[in-house]
């Protein structure tokens, strides 16, 4: 089999006050796949996505990107491998325009002049939001910012995005543009999210993270429709959804 | 407070104080405001002069001069302190409007607001005619340290989310029967003022979070 988009093996992390956040969480990652990662609030999902790019350092064990470690010589091409979305869009968009706020990234990594501004048009455009370039962020609506911080990661051509909670706070209508434009992007990625109905919508495999742990890996049907596991899990299914009369 | 004020500042309009160049409208609002300081406070007619100077810029910019007016509001603890003056100061007392008041106070007080005024007025049309990034980069090209300009790069970017924050922070407050009437109520505000650095500060180290995971270095890119 080929190498490993993500790979964490054993990774192990206590925060600095000892509370230990995950016991040793193996994942692993194929091209081209969208996986949901899924658990209950404090279950370690933020915790686990931010080892992912080395902004924390593992315990034990150990998670690397295409091959390459996640280790401090190799931050900055890690950073550009795999592309994180933070919930918030006001914390991803801290520039002037929007246009800046995209090139940060690519610009960050050398680019300049022509090539930069190719970088971020075509990033802008397959989110949808070429014709708001120049616009500040802060006036854009809540469903227009999401969709920029995800141009702003896009940007960086990244081999695996990673989101965290992508849907929260859409109203409906962003919810599945933003879903169609997820669709698609030929791009890995991976999931953080409460919103079941959207895993299931959008990625065929879940893993489920439950107390540091990943209590569940497979198919997004199967996982959703384990009564046992996700009532274990705090994992609930929004009133009167049922994935046995969609797929 | 609130959202709606937030960047209020910059009035879109076309005129050729818009089109000038940012950084020379910063260096003309400099080099004016070291002329107003540097004026003698007895000398009555200059300060008129310069009056009229700033009020023929207003009408060439178009932008309405009542705009300018409201926005004068910022000035009053100054016009306060300039009030107050007079009645404090010491030295001889001369009469006016049947008071009696210090006479070096009372040429102080002018001075101060006299200065203060055309500072404002002057600082509110350079704000009406320039967009705020127009303002950094002018400040760039006048070689301002880039981390200067980098923070108040920032501080315009999150300034409406800061307010709206406040602004969520005090309809809360307000819904479960706050009124800051009362002066014993005040601490609560000193509070909300203290959730509000804190959230900021958080705020601020998830930003930085999201600039690392896109390769930032301590330097800005361009």
């Amino acid at each position: 089999m080929s190498i490993p988009v993500l790979e964490v093996t054993g990774l192990a992390y206590a925060y600095p006050d000892g509370h230990q956040a995950l016991h040793g969480v193996d994942l692993h990652v194929h091209q081209g796949e969208r996986v949901a990662l899924l658990g209950p609030n404090g279950a370690g999902k933020t915790t686990l996505v931010l080892h992912l790019n080395g902004i924390l350092v593992a315990g034990a064990g150990s998670v690397s990107v295409s091959g390459m470690p996640v280790e401090k010589q190799y931050l900055q091409e890690i950073r550009r491998r795999v592309g994180i979305v933070f919930q918030d869009p006001d914390d991803q968009l801290f520039m002037g325009t929007v246009r800046a706020d995209v090139g940060f990234g690519p610009a960050n990594l050398g680019l300049k002049g022509a090539a930069l501004d190719v970088r971020v048009m075509t990033a802008l455009e397959q989110v949808g939001m070429a014709e708001y370039a120049d616009r500040p962020p802060h006036h854009l609506s809540f469903g227009q910012r999401r969709r920029v911080a995800v141009a702003t990661v896009l940007a960086m051509e990244p081999e695996i995005l990673v989101l965290d909670e992508p849907s929260s706070n859409l109203d409906p209508a962003s919810r599945r543009e933003l879903a169609d434009i997820l669709r698609s992007l030929d791009v890995t990625v991976l999931m953080v999210t409460h919103d079941l109905p959207y895993a299931l919508e959008l990625c065929p495999r879940a893993v489920v993270l439950s107390d540091g742990h990943v209590v569940a890996d497979g198919a997004t049907y199967d996982v959703l429709t384990d009564e046992a596991l996700m009532r274990a899990h705090r994992l609930e299914l929004p009133f009167g959804f049922d994935p046995r009369t969609i797929v | 407070m609130g959202g709606a004020h937030g960047h209020q500042l910059h009035f879109h309009a076309h005129s050729p104080l818009h089109r000038a160049q940012a950084h020379l409208k910063i260096l003309a609002l400099l080099f004016f405001m070291i002329g107003v300081v540097a004026t003698p406070r007895e000398w009555f007619p200059v300060f008129g002069g310069y009056l009229v100077l700033l009020l023929g810029l207003i009408a060439l910019s178009k932008v309405p001069p009542t705009y300018i007016l409201k926005r004068m509001v910022v000035e009053v603890p100054f016009v306060i302190f300039a009030l107050v003056l007079p009645f404090v100061a010491q030295g001889p007392r001369t009469d006016l409007l049947g008071l009696s008041v210090s006479e070096s106070g009372l040429l102080g007080a002018w001075g101060l607001l006299v200065k203060g005024t055309l500072g404002v007025i002057a600082s509110l049309t350079l704000a009406a005619t320039t967009e705020p990034q127009a303002l950094l980069m002018g400040l760039q090209r006048l070689r301002m340290p880039a981390l200067l300009v980098q923070i108040m790069g920032f501080m315009i970017r999150y300034l409406e989310v800061v307010t709206d924050e406040l602004r969520r922070m005090r309809i809360a407050r307000e819904s479960r029967g706050f009124s800051a009437r009362d002066p014993r109520q005040w601490s609560v505000l000193a509070k909300t003022m203290g959730a509000l650095f804190i959230r900021s500060f958080e705020r601020g180290e998830r930003v930085h979070l999201a600039m690392l995971s896109r390769g930032y270095t301590g330097k800005m890119p361009g």
